[in-house]
């Protein structure tokens, strides 16, 4: 199938971009990726620079693609990445406009490539439980509830690709700072440092430059992890409940 | 050379604890006054990293990805081995180092592997200090599966995305070491070479692969957990971005390389469907659990499956392993695939493919617990193919998966080059000739958190280590020296791209280095490489320049690489005249088509010693004694 792609080429992150128009073919059992590598055969074999996108696993769950089709973050299909998205799913003649991530916490590399290193200081920020190696006990002496375990497990299955902030209109990351501090929010072991967690992280994604949550859902419908809404509300919980009751370390009166 | 396993002696459930006794120790308040590099993010260096910057050493850690949690542990299915024996089903730290042992077909290190049995009780409980959401029974206590190779239930599991929650527990912790100034983290940056003075390693060069600019990084010691090197067949199940690089500079550099020929096929992986084809995809082992194996019994078979009738089906694992049935472990399976579809009996359009059917587990299980089971993966399979493995049965072939070769490593995880420590998948260590499914994880985990930081520490306790900096004359070599490359490299200008240089190599490595290898095979091989590799450095077309995000460069170094690494692999599948595990070698098998080892002349580890450009590597043996699990021909019947 003969397919028509527009790109953003943009050679640095200093440098100006713009759309360039190509024409590739492609077949249906392709992925999207694969069908990219065919153009970018074609370009370097005609001596131009091949169109720069971040990937890796192209399982669906390294979290390194992503990008903009005709303006959906991932593309078309609910649920998946641009890598397990495949050519079945497009017809000949179709136009295709692909973009970078837009957001200004996420700046552009080269041509689709974005800095999303913003995520992981937020994770730097309070994304963990101090468990320090060597001093842990039995596993089974910390029951967690199927239930718990399960949508602990939901939330976890984030793969911190970025399609939250790309679609949101206030490029907000709730949706991916929201699964961390559910994923850990729900277990017990994750209980200790909830609060303090809950103040750091959104406290980070402030200083990144990221938005404020509308309640828009933007997120949810492109997530290629279905992780859901609620996540946001439990760590809005968790910001209100710790804004209200937590002390600095220094404040508290130590127990020794 | 002799190569000093540095293995202990004495009663096997001893030797790990007196080991960690007899290290030396490095001081609380010395430790900060050392730095250690380590290369890599999954679940090996994450866990090194982070567990040695706990302990105060200065880190500086390293991945070519854009953040740390995208190494390719992530991408690791399902599950992780420990044994706990939580289903008194007769489990035993015993049981999983003698099934780890027979399972790499007596080719490995019973020191090592006895260990790594004994630490997997702590990962687990390690794991899920760090929140890994591990399944769950509905009391609340931790959830198995069972897995290939092993008669017993003890694999943890976090649905079909286990090796992404426990690298997100390593992430974390590194996480919190980076935020808390411990971690120095380079993301989008990668090795090229290792700097070694004065016989130890010292340093390495690294390339930002945002902007080109190469870099000299020193330190006390190196550490690598840079994975496998599956990715010389280009298509394998690897991902993309993962390549020997470094393990290969640090080989060139006089680390000796261990077994390359010992490469793990997985049966479970959806076939190749056309020439444009980028990856393999893995289907979890797991699904071997509930799944049956078949193709029909006649070949040139045209219907169907669901029109084919029972009586016509050869459920082949079932029938000729009876005891272990479709969870035999995976060399034994992908070989019994292979010869399935030799016969003609092969599905699917290109005749490479068995069929992996669900009807009889809906049956008795009903859908809904299928799917609770593996529904993200039956997902997985119908995003790729388009088929829905609920009403059709799914199609898998083999494909390369693991590779049980790396950097020989003692019994400290260091290489032979002092100060030179390589872990996980990295080095050649526990798995003997073929990998047991859930191992890797398992093995990178306890290197990482539970070995490297003893030995390292014994080896900074030990050694005398001068001040050094980055004018030595062979820290500026090895830059230099990368830089040369890189020009070279672009200069070629030639008509091909890497990627047709890299599926040719593939090609030839998966047609003569493959599931079944046979001295004429190796031989024609070893004739096609040197031109292919010749042809490359005259005929290469390499995209862009140098001072900038350069995808098609970062591929060329990779592949010049992989050409010289399937080299070696060939010499050494060629040197090594009997089959073992995933060696497997026509000429050498029983009358029943199982792998026939040679115990009295290939009881050892083959390792091999870089000579220098267009010289034959030299090879040194490493001999194995067993004697705890005495070496028998492996039955699975």
């Amino acid at each position: 199938m003969q397919l028509t792609l527009h790109i953003w080429r943009q050679k640095s992150a200093g440098a100006r971009g713009k759309m360039a128009t190509y024409q590739v073919d492609a077949n249906e059992h392709m992925s999207f990726l694969e069908m990219l590598d065919v153009l970018n055969e074609q370009l370097i074999s005609s001596g131009q620079d091949p169109v720069a996108f971040d990937h890796d696993c192209r399982e669906g769950i390294c979290g390194s693609c992503g990008f903009m089709i005709n303006g959906i973050a991932h593309g078309p299909q609910r649920g998946t990445t641009v890598c397990q998205l495949h050519m079945r799913h497009f017809k000949a003649g179709d136009e295709l406009w692909l973009e970078p991530w837009r957001a200004s916490a996420f700046p552009v590399v080269k041509d689709l490539v974005v800095n999303r290193s913003a995520f992981d200081r937020i994770i730097q920020a309070g994304g963990f439980i101090t468990a320090p190696t060597g001093n842990a006990v039995d596993g089974n002496t910390i029951p967690v509830a199927k239930k718990y375990a399960d949508r602990s497990m939901d939330a976890a299955a984030c793969i911190g690709c970025g399609a939250c902030v790309a679609a949101c209109p206030n490029a907000s990351a709730s949706l991916f700072t929201g699964a961390k501090i559910s994923h850990l929010g729900l277990l017990p072991q994750g209980q200790p440092e909830r609060m303090e967690r809950a103040l750091n992280m959104v406290g980070q994604t402030q200083e990144e430059g990221f938005g404020n949550c509308g309640n828009i859902g933007e997120c949810e419908a492109v997530c290629p992890k279905s992780i859901r809404l609620e996540v946001i509300a439990g760590m809005n919980l968790d910001y209100l409940k710790a804004s209200v009751v937590w002390r600095p370390a220094g404040e508290e009166s130590g127990a020794g | 050379m002799h190569l000093d396993s540095k293995s202990p002696s004495g009663p096997i459930e001893k030797r790990w604890d007196d080991s960690k006794f007899s290290n030396k120790l490095v001081n609380p308040a010395n430790k900060r006054k050392y730095s250690v590099i380590v290369v890599g993010t999954g679940l090996a260096g994450g866990s090194a990293a982070a567990t040695l910057a706990e302990l105060g050493y200065n880190v500086k850690c390293f991945c070519f990805q854009d953040s740390p949690r995208r190494a390719h542990s992530i991408a690791a299915q399902g599950g992780i081995n420990a044994a706990k024996n939580y289903q008194n089903d007769g489990d035993s730290i015993y049981r999983l180092f003698y099934d780890t042992v027979k399972g790499g077909d007596f080719r490995a290190r019973e020191s090592n592997v006895y260990r790594l049995a004994q630490i997997s009780v702590s990962i687990i409980d390690q794991c899920v200090a760090q929140g890994v959401p591990f399944a769950r029974e509905y009391g609340g206590t931790l959830a198995n599966r069972s897995f290939g190779g092993a008669q017993v239930s003890r694999t943890f599991y976090a649905r079909g995305q286990t090796g992404q929650q426990l690298l997100i527990g390593a992430y974390s912790a590194l996480s919190r070491q980076i935020g808390a100034g411990r971690v120095e983290m380079f993301p989008r940056t990668e090795m090229l070479d290792l700097i070694v003075i004065d016989g130890k390693a010292r340093g390495i060069v690294t390339r930002n692969l945002t902007s080109g600019r190469t870099e000299i990084h020193l330190a006390d010691a190196v550490v690598l957990g840079t994975g496998g090197y599956g990715n010389v067949f280009y298509l394998s199940t690897n991902a993309k971005g993962s390549n020997a690089t470094a393990i290969w500079r640090a080989h060139k550099r006089g680390a000796l390389f261990a077994n390359p020929c010992f490469t793990q096929i997985h049966p479970t992986c959806i076939p190749v469907s056309g020439d444009y084809q980028s990856k393999l995809t893995l289907m979890s082992e797991s699904l071997r659990n509930d799944g049956r194996i078949w193709v029909p019994l006649k070949p040139g078979e045209k219907r169907s499956p669901n029109d084919i009738p029972e009586s016509e089906r050869d459920y082949y694992l079932e029938r000729r392993y009876p005891s272990f049935g479709n969870l035999v472990p995976r060399d034994v399976a992908s070989r019994n695939a292979k010869n399935c579809c030799d016969e003609g009996r092969g599905i699917g359009e290109t005749g490479l493919g068995v069929y992996l059917d669900f009807a009889d587990a809906i049956k008795r299980l009903g859908k809904n617990l299928v799917r609770e089971r593996y529904g993200n993966l039956f997902e997985m399979y119908e995003r790729i193919t388009g088929e829905d493995p609920y009403t059709v049965p799914m199609r898998i072939y083999p494909a390369i998966h693991y590779t049980m070769g790396g950097l020989w490593v003692d019994y400290q995880l260091q290489s032979t080059i002092p100060g030179l420590f390589v872990i996980g998948e990295a080095n050649f260590s526990d798995h003997g000739a073929n990998r047991l499914g859930a191992s890797a994880l398992m093995q990178g985990l306890a290197d990482g958190y539970f070995i490297l930081p003893y030995t390292l520490g014994n080896y900074l306790a030990n050694t005398k280590l001068e001040n050094v900096a980055a004018d030595h004359p062979a820290a500026k070599q090895a830059l230099d020296g990368v830089d040369v490359l890189t020009k070279k490299l672009l200069s070629v200008n030639g008509k091909r791209t890497v990627d047709s240089f890299h599926r040719e190599l593939g090609k030839i490595i998966w047609d003569y280095c493959g599931m079944a290898r046979t001295a004429e095979g190796l031989r024609t091989a070893l004739k096609r490489l040197p031109e292919l590799r010749q042809e490359f450095w005259t005929n290469v077309k390499v995209a862009g320049e140098n001072e900038e995000l350069n995808q098609s460069l970062e591929k060329a170094g990779r592949v010049a690489d992989f050409l010289e690494l399937g080299e070696l692999m060939c010499h050494d599948a060629l040197d090594r005249n009997e089959s073992c595990g995933g060696h497997f070698r026509e000429e050498y098998q029983t009358s029943e088509g199982e792998a026939l080892r040679d115990d009295a002349n290939f009881s050892y580890v083959a390792a091999w010693e870089w000579k220098g450009e267009g010289v034959a590597q030299a090879l040194w043996k490493e001999p194995l004694d067993f004697e705890y699990v005495h070496p028998s021909q492996r039955s699975y019947k």
